[in-house]
């Protein structure tokens, strides 16, 4: 075996600590930084810097975190202790939502029905009990029952196209077929617009004043990420955190964890407007509101001016098909929209729900799949 | 790689001359793009320059510039092949007039050749002849749709475009490829993975400055320099689409086409329309008074 070059192994150390970091740089990305190490002046502190910079990092997030670790890595100037706690650690953990598999509902015994009554009932209080009030074992339950809900868009037309047996004449297969048949197009072909379901984005306001619901809330988010329609997820903070990669992982006790990592402010306070305006500068404006259903989960709380939340709703509005408001304080009897958050938001809002219990939740999956009436 | 490079900072170099100011971190990216033969994925904001790093690169190579729009709904047939299916059914009604239909076989397979095929641009961009390989724009990837990305994996993985009724065509020399996504989707990581990716941010001021003296030569250096430092003043500003060195160069040139050898309030309002494009960001621009644009 030949000698390999103290330069490949530091390479792939370094690979291996990005992916401490959290910048996961895979095998091959790690071979490509070498082979472009090969091509520069590996004694050139911006060409190693540069060659990792462009093979290691697949998005503009990772940048810092990239340059973090080339300082500690290569320049050795910085202790260890930038590279903030190893991935396993999480300032917040999340209690009592571990997921059982589902219990058959029925266990064949000597009672046989009475066993389906006994189990029936406390799921039916349970579609209507307010999450505020829940103990830990129905929690358990809720998210059994929450694995049945899909979240579905509203359809659109789409621009591509799918054949049917009427619609535009498809030139292209009618001849295709004609090849069979000695060129004579004994049938014409058709095709027309396939329709596919909006992309939903989903924003959950995870301040002091949501405690009691955000966590459910979350974890409806991560059934709606999951079910593989085009889904994103955002968490409302006093900063916008995009949690649709870690929301994405199968495992809803680990996706819930990746995403109570990614959120560095939970249960802080909130100024809706300003966070909100993050979303649309960064996200929605380019593109991601565009023509989709908007799904904000918040009871309105704002300390901030409420002037920049009607506007930022107003611009939102402007941009998706449709705009949800689930605020859970909706459900008490006589409610008002006092916070002015709510109050300044309203009239950018064309579905107002409540989502304070399951019944709400399913309403809202309706709202979203566009069955549900535009009532405020 | 064009003749003379040996080193990133040589094609820095190359660059400028063609009026594109690279900077070490872009220049580097490009120089290993074309280097190691893989495609370069460019993000950031409108404006920056992204589509224009293949249009020099064209002429730097001195080859042609293969552009690929993309589109929601965009397929095989739009971006890499289709067969003549018209050529096809008269090349049969020939053959039929003229008796040459006998050997079924050997007819059946002259219909599915070469010369039947239309080339898209795709394939295009694998087929090329000429001197120097291509270079292959993949413009705004991030509006395809994930259907349309599985199609450019083998493409740029492989250099090479299977037709199931015909073969595989693989590239001579692999073309210079460039993807660029404005970021309103996140592309999928298996194509990233086989992609060079670079973030293209707003210049600095410096940076800047040189950008419009080489790319607007006619306008005064009063009038550059003033320029410059009210788009970056306007950068700061919390706007809904913050302007992009795009913006800048219209608006210089803007400026010039109207005599202006200084930034002035009366030019500015008379030309904010070229460098802000939403009402409500030239009424903030507009509320911070020109005076301070103007940086007078």
């Amino acid at each position: 075996m030949t000698e390999e070059p103290p330069i490949l192994r530091m390479a792939v150390v370094f690979g291996r600590l990005l992916r401490r970091t959290g910048l996961a740089a895979g095998p091959d990305r790690v071979v490509e930084f070498m082979r472009a190490l090969e091509e520069l002046d590996v004694s050139n502190r911006d060409d190693v810097y540069w060659a990792g910079r462009v093979t290691l990092c697949s998005r503009q997030e990772h940048y810092e975190m990239y340059d973090r670790a080339f300082k500690v890595y290569w320049e050795g100037k910085e202790g260890l202790k930038f590279l903030g706690p190893p991935r396993t650690r999480y300032s917040v953990t999340m209690h009592d939502d571990s997921v059982q598999p589902p219990k058959k509902s029925v266990e064949k015994g000597e009672q046989g029905e009475e066993a389906v009554t006994l189990r029936y009932s406390p799921v039916d209080v349970l579609r209507k009990k307010d999450f505020a009030e829940y103990t830990p074992e129905e929690f358990a339950e809720l998210y059994r029952l929450m694995a049945d809900i899909g979240l579905s868009g509203a359809l659109r037309r789409s621009r591509r196209l799918e054949s049917a047996s009427r619609g535009r004449h498809d030139p292209r297969r009618s001849f295709q077929g004609a090849m069979r048949t000695g060129g004579e197009p004994m049938r014409h072909r058709y095709r027309k617009a396939r329709y596919q379901p909006r992309r939903v984005v989903l924003l959950c306001d995870v301040s002091g004043s949501m405690a009691s619901y955000s966590r459910t809330l979350l974890r409806f988010m991560h059934a709606g990420v999951a079910s593989g329609d085009p889904t994103e997820a955002f968490v409302l903070g006093t900063r916008l955190t995009r949690v649709t990669r870690e929301l994405a992982n199968r495992n809803p006790d680990r996706a819930l964890r990746g995403a109570s990592g990614a959120v560095e402010d939970w249960s802080g306070g909130t100024r809706l407007g300003d966070t909100l305006k993050e979303f649309v500068d960064r996200w929605g404006q380019r593109g991601m509101a565009r023509g989709a259903v908007v799904v904000i989960l918040s009871d309105g709380w704002d300390r901030g001016d409420v002037e920049v939340l009607a506007e930022q709703m107003r611009r939102i509005k402007r941009l998706a098909y449709r705009v949800i408001w689930v605020n859970p304080l909706k459900a008490a009897p006589n409610y008002q929209p006092l916070a002015r958050g709510m109050a300044a938001a309203l009239p950018s809002v064309d579905v107002f729900l409540s989502g304070h219990n399951y019944e709400s939740l399913e309403e809202l999956a309706r709202a979203i799949s566009g069955a549900a009436g535009q009532d405020r | 790689m064009p003749p003379g490079v040996s080193h990133s900072g040589d094609l820095d170099e190359r660059l400028r001359e063609r009026s594109y100011l690279a900077g070490e971190g872009l220049a580097t990216a490009i120089f290993l793009a074309l280097k190691l033969q893989r495609p370069l994925f460019l993000e950031g904001e409108a404006g920056v320059g992204k589509t224009e790093v293949a249009k020099v690169l064209s002429r730097m190579l001195n080859t042609s510039l293969i552009r690929l729009q993309c589109y929601e709904g965009i397929d095989v047939n739009q971006a890499v092949y289709e067969w003549d299916y018209a050529r096809q059914l008269l090349h049969i009604r020939t053959a039929e007039a003229l008796g040459a239909t006998e050997d079924r076989t050997h007819f059946e397979d002259e219909l599915y050749t070469r010369r039947f095929l239309v080339s898209r641009p795709l394939l295009s961009a694998i087929e090329h002849k000429g001197e120097n390989p291509p270079v292959l724009l993949i413009d705004e990837v991030d509006r395809a749709d994930d259907e349309f990305e599985a199609f450019l994996l083998e493409i740029l993985s492989e250099f090479a475009i299977t037709i199931p009724e015909f073969g595989t065509i693989r590239a001579e020399r692999p073309p210079v490829a460039i993807l660029t996504s404005n970021r309103t989707r996140e592309v999928h990581d298996a194509l990233k993975r086989r992609c060079l990716y670079y973030f293209i941010d707003h210049p600095g001021l410096e940076r800047e400055i040189e950008i419009v003296r080489l790319r607007v030569p006619d306008a005064e250096e009063a009038l550059t320099q003033q320029v410059v430092r009210a788009v970056q003043r306007l950068r700061n500003m919390d706007l809904y689409k913050p302007p992009g060195v795009a913006e800048t160069l219209d608006w210089t040139e803007a400026l010039v086409a109207l005599g202006a050898k200084e930034l002035d309030e009366g030019m500015i309002e008379a030309t904010l329309g070229s460098v802000l494009k939403y009402h409500e960001d030239q009424q903030r621009a507009l509320l911070q008074s020109l005076q301070f644009l103007a940086g007078s």
